[in-house]
Order: structure tokens, then C-alpha cells, then sequence
């Protein structure tokens, strides 16, 4: 469990690829309303790093991306979610599943047959 | 504390190419308070190392630990018991750590994970700068707490020479004139009798230039 | 006589001295050097021959120096801390003397990150104040700075370079004494274009007496145009060229400029000879050496004096 984005490091993000993530969306309070202070600043400056190491190991950037919204904006929460997988979906399981054999290709294999 | 970048990390993965399981080994100390080679930083590029390597199809294992100190015969021996068990070990601590783990183990091939850089100080959080060279015989009592031979990209003992334009080096515009901070400091302090006077030509002997140097301390062996 | 050359002659038979420069070539053509003699040769009492100033690789200084007195002209070395150690240093001071170069000028040489090997290892083992300091020693003690005792001490006239406008003013004068100090018999100083500056530099160094104990040169550079004194404003470290001189030779139509800088140069040396404590002039014509004799000429400054 995740007190506040601000507990989320590099390598747990990256742990979430190896474990077999095609995508990590992370999701913070707004921006100036977070309980601890600058809790979701910190979380939007890792993704950035994170952002930057999977460009430069040819896994996509786009594959992690952070959101702000309060704890009272479930329907936004809804169509964030839906956006960011639609942008996953759209980019395809990442080269770490691919080299697996498995991920949301796989997945959509096993939901056709 | 000495600092240091990141190696890229293409230079990184092309090193590890003829391993398929290695040893990343990080350090307690300087690293880690300048944030490049500390158990964090063994985590993330441990990660980063194995996604790039799978996604390429040749996976490869990484063995992570954080020794208290690389620079000490008994952290390093903490190895010991493990490091036959693996084809290579990456250290991200400073040169000296790196090279007294290659000297300990000696079956075994070291890489570096890091370029070190300098004995340095934290400006901000992500801004270190230079301000010792260890040149063995200090002369910060001389020249207000700042050294000459760091701070003046000519290492000039009589300076400045006549590329300090408004207090910048013209080097760099992000260099400051080490010797107007000098100067500055020695007037604040009312002791620029010390500017006034020839200095005698520096013994690099204790430097680098003597070749590689040795500190016995009798009293502590 | 500390060394007996020309230009100590004539500095101390009174006169108003006159010195050049000469950048030697990036090449190892020595025709170069020798046409840049031509133009010298009769005008001035000796010639500076630059050290790969800018750091920019060019035939070595003494080399150069060599050239021009083959072309009868005396010449200046200059030499930079920056690429020799103090092993290096000794050993060329040695051999300049034994070539029979009288004159030398002691400099730190521009950083290594305005040439072209911006990678290269600098040296600096000792700066230009300790190798003033070090020449003197060999020159009067006739001893290296171990102690040994010479087979033959270097005679120089020991020259050092100040740039009057470099921050921090306040240190330029005390930085000049220091130089006298260390044993510099001269010193030639940066362009002068700010002469309010430079008249209050001089007053100080009046003060402080420094004008009876250390001759000073002043430099002069005449602007080819006025594109060059911009250029020089901005990229020259330490320059000061006032808003009014870059005026006066931009007013002009291109293809006078370059007259006007000539008439520029020429007042600002009949300025200068007025000046109180300014025991000669430097005029760095910077690749414009053939323009020498019409400035120093201009100015009421030739014939040269033959002092025995």
C-alpha cells in the first residue's frame, strides 16, 4: 500500500515493467493539495526519470505517465483510466512481454480463442 | 565528498555484453550523498540493465548489494563468499572503490558504472562543484578559505590573470574568478598584506606529480 | 645594464621606446615571418614574437624570434606558463639567451579552451609572476631555482604583461608592484582605448613611485573597422573599448574605416606620450603589420634612436 505518490521511487516504477506492466499510470493528488506537502511534486519528478530511462532503453517512453485529480473526481478517475489504456492498447505489449512471449497481445490471443 | 556522473547507459550495457550474470555493487559512502552509486541507485539501474537486456532477448542476472564502504578491506571482503558465483561485478563507487574491489578480487572482471568526477561540494540538491585537488600542502590560510589552485581554472598562485571579467572566469560564464573571491574575501577579512606578497613556487611533489601518493600515520598503525 | 639590449638602451638613454609584435605563422613557412620583418624592420627598437597566443598552435616563439633577428631585427620573446613546466621554462630561457635574445615577457597564456586542442593538459607549474621572479634569479644570482650555480647566466631585460582594465581595478596597481617586485624591468600593458581609465590607472601607479622602477609600455591597437571593435568588446576578456571610440570609427563609411582607425591609433599614441610615467609604446597592428610604419611614423616616432 501507497501512502501518497510521494513513496513512489524510480525503481518501483521500474519494478512494475519488469513485473510485466506494459504501462504504469500514476496517480496523484492536484497539485498544491497534497498532504504531505510536496508529496506529488517528488512523484512527478521521478516519473520524468523514469520517462527518460525507458526512452534510452528503447522500451517507449509513453508507457508511464502521471495524472493529478482529488480524491471527489471519480469520473475523471474513469476516463483518465480509459485514456491511458487506450494509449497502451494502442502502443502494444512492451518489448519486455514481446521478448516473454506474452503481455496484451497474448492476452487479446486468449480473449479471441 | 567525492561525486560523480552516471556512465550512458549504452556505454553500460555495452560493457555487460559477453556476461549473462553479474554483480551490481554499490557504496554506503560519497556516492551515495551525491546520489549516483548508493543502494537506490543500485536498485534503478539494476532494473533499467535487466529491461534493457530482456527486451533485447539476451537476459542477464543482477546480483544487487551495497557495501558500507568499497574503500575498506573489511566491506569488501563482504564479497568474498559470492563473487565466484558470477562473471563480472559493476561498481558505482568512485574510482577508488572501484579499483580497491579489483585489487581484492582478483578472478573476478570489475567494471565501471560511473565516471567519478571530483572532491566536491552540494550547491542544491542535483548541483555539486569542485573545491579541493588534494594537492597535499593547503594554503587556505592564505588566501581567505579559498584555494587557488582549485578555483582558478589556471591554478594561478599570483592571480587573476586578465580573463576575470566582473567576477566570472572567462573559461565558463557559470565559473566564478577564483581569485576575486579571493581577493574579496582577503579585503572583508582586512588581510590583503597576503595578496602583497610572492609566494614561493608550489612543491607539486605532494600533488599528483610525485606519483601515486601514500599517507602512513605512525602514531595510528 | 641588467642585459645590454636594445630596447633596455634605449629605455634608459631616456627615450620614448617602440616595440611590435609579430605572431609567427601556423605553418612552418618561414617566408611569413620574414615579409612580417620587412615591415618592422627600421621601426621599432625591438619586436615581440608571440608564444601560441590564444592558445592557437603556431611556430614556436623562439623560432620566430630567431627569423626576425636574421632580418636585423631584436627580438622579444614572449613566453606563457601554460604549456611548459618549470623544466621546460628553464631550459628555453637558456637556450633563447645562448641565440642571443635579449628580451623576454613573462605570460600565463590564454586558457587551452580558446584554441584549437580545447583537450590539452595545461601546465602552470608556476605562474608568470614566479617565472619573472625565476629569470631574475638565473640572470643576477646566476643560479637555477635548485641552486646550482649556471655555466652562463641569461641575460634578459624581463618584461611582464597587465591589463589596466581587468577587474578587479582596485588589485591592478598593487598586482604591477608585485610584478616590479618579483623583478620585471618593464611592462607592457593591454590595448588602450580607455584613456579616463588608463590616466587613473597611471596616477596610481605614480604613487606608488612604480613609474621609476619599472618602465612602462603602453599598448596600442589600431581598429581595422568597426566591426572589429565590437568583435573585440565582446569576445576579448578584459577589453574596454568605449562606447565613443567604436562610435567614431563606425560613423565612417565601410570603406574608410580603416583610415580612421589609423588616424585613431595615431592620437591615442600622441595622448599617451604625454601621459606622466609612460616610458614607451606597444603597437600590436594585429595581422596589419605593413600599417606599423605609417603609425609609428604618424606619430613622431621614427627615425628609431641608435644608442651605443
Amino acid at each position: 500500500m501507497l501512502p501518497c505518490t510521494g513513496r513512489i521511487d524510480e525503481a518501483l516504477l521500474l519494478k512494475a515493467f519488469e513485473n510485466g506492466a506494459d504501462g504504469v499510470m500514476v496517480v496523484g493528488c492536484l497539485e498544491g493539495d497534497c498532504h504531505y506537502i510536496s508529496g506529488n511534486i517528488r512523484a512527478r519528478a521521478r516519473v520524468k526519470r523514469v520517462y527518460a530511462i525507458l526512452e534510452q532503453i528503447k522500451i517507449g517512453p509513453n508507457r508511464i505517465r502521471m495524472y493529478n485529480l482529488s480524491a471527489g473526481e471519480g469520473s475523471k478517475f474513469a476516463a483518465y483510466a480509459n485514456e491511458f489504456v487506450d494509449q497502451i492498447v494502442e502502443l502494444g505489449p512492451s518489448p519486455i512481454n514481446l521478448a516473454r512471449g506474452g503481455g496484451v497481445q497474448a492476452a487479446k490471443e486468449e480473449e479471441t480463442t | 565528498m567525492i561525486t560523480g556522473t552516471p556512465k550512458p547507459i549504452d556505454e553500460v550495457l555495452e560493457m555487460l555484453e559477453p556476461y549473462d550474470n553479474i554483480i551490481l555493487a554499490g557504496c554506503h559512502g560519497c556516492v551515495t550523498v551525491c546520489r549516483v552509486g548508493g543502494e537506490k541507485e543500485v536498485q534503478v539501474l539494476a532494473s533499467t540493465l535487466r529491461l534493457a537486456r530482456e527486451a533485447s532477448g539476451k537476459k542477464i542476472e543482477i546480483r544487487e548489494v551495497s557495501l558500507e564502504r568499497q574503500c575498506d578491506p573489511e566491506y569488501v571482503e563482504q564479497m568474498r563468499p559470492y563473487v565466484e558465483d558470477y562473471q563480472a561485478v559493476l561498481s558505482i563507487a568512485c574510482g577508488a572503490g572501484i579499483q580497491f574491489l579489483a585489487e581484492k578480487i582478483t578472478t573476478t572482471p570489475l567494471l565501471p558504472g560511473i565516471n567519478t568526477g571530483f572532491l566536491g561540494v552540494t550547491e542544491r540538491q542535483g548541483e555539486w562543484t569542485e573545491r579541493c585537488q588534494g594537492c597535499g600542502d593547503c594554503v587556505l590560510h592564505l588566501t581567505g578559505g579559498i584555494c587557488p589552485v582549485t578555483r582558478c581554472a589556471k591554478s594561478l598562485f599570483h592571480g587573476p590573470c586578465g580573463g576575470s571579467v566582473r567576477g566570472i572566469c572567462e573559461v565558463d560564464k557559470e565559473i566564478k574568478c577564483g581569485w576575486q573571491l579571493i581577493i574579496d574575501r582577503l579585503v572583508a577579512l582586512d588581510q590583503m598584506e597576503n595578496y602583497g606578497k610572492l609566494k614561493p613556487y608550489k612543491g607539486w611533489n605532494s600533488a599528483r606529480d610525485g606519483g601515486p601518493r601514500r599517507i602512513i600515520r605512525e602514531d595510528m598503525i | 645594464m641588467k642585459s645590454g639590449s636594445n630596447l633596455e638602451k634605449v629605455l634608459a638613454a631616456g627615450h620614448l621606446s617602440v616595440t611590435a609584435e609579430c605572431g609567427p605563422p601556423r605553418g612552418a613557412n618561414p617566408d611569413i615571418v620574414r615579409k612580417k620583418a620587412a615591415f618592422v624592420k627600421g621601426h621599432v627598437d625591438a619586436c615581440n614574437v608571440t608564444d601560441n597566443q590564444t592558445a592557437v598552435v603556431r611556430m614556436s616563439s623562439l623560432a620566430g624570434c630567431m627569423l626576425i633577428k636574421e632580418e636585423g631585427i631584436e627580438p622579444l620573446i614572449q613566453m606563457v606558463v601554460r604549456d611548459r613546466n618549470r623544466i621546460a621554462l628553464q631550459s628555453d630561457l637558456l637556450g633563447a639567451a645562448a641565440m642571443g635574445v635579449r628580451n623576454l615577457l613573462c605570460l600565463s597564456g590564454d586558457h587551452q579552451k580558446f584554441g584549437d586542442d580545447p583537450q590539452a593538459k595545461n601546465v602552470f607549474d608556476i605562474d608568470s609572476m614566479q617565472l619573472i621572479h625565476m629569470t631574475k634569479m638565473m640572470r643576477d644570482e646566476g643560479v637555477f631555482p635548485s641552486g646550482d650555480k649556471l655555466d652562463g647566466a641569461p641575460k634578459f631585460f624581463i618584461g611582464c604583461a597587465v591589463n589596466p582594465f581587468a577587474d578587479p581595478f582596485e588589485i591592478r596597481v598593487p598586482r604591477l608592484k608585485l610584478k616590479m617586485e618579483a623583478g620585471a624591468d618593464f611592462v607592457q600593458t593591454q590595448c588602450i582605448y580607455n584613456m579616463t581609465k588608463f590616466k587613473e590607472y597611471m596616477e596610481l601607479a605614480l604613487k606608488e613611485g612604480l613609474p621609476e622602477k619599472i618602465k612602462i609600455l603602453a599598448g596600442v591597437t589600431p581598429l581595422k573597422s568597426a566591426g572589429m571593435a565590437k568583435f573585440m568588446r565582446r569576445m576579448v576578456a578584459g577589453m574596454d573599448i568605449p562606447d565613443e571610440v567604436v562610435k567614431r570609427i563606425a560613423d565612417e563609411p565601410k570603406e574608410k574605416q580603416a583610415a580612421k582607425g589609423i588616424e585613431m591609433a595615431i592620437e591615442q599614441i600622441q595622448e599617451l606620450k604625454e601621459i606622466e610615467g609612460v616610458s614607451g609604446i606597444h603597437v600590436m597592428a594585429i595581422e596589419w603589420e605593413e600599417k606599423l610604419e605609417e603609425i609609428i611614423g604618424g606619430a613622431g616616432l621614427l627615425p628609431r634612436p641608435v644608442v651605443e
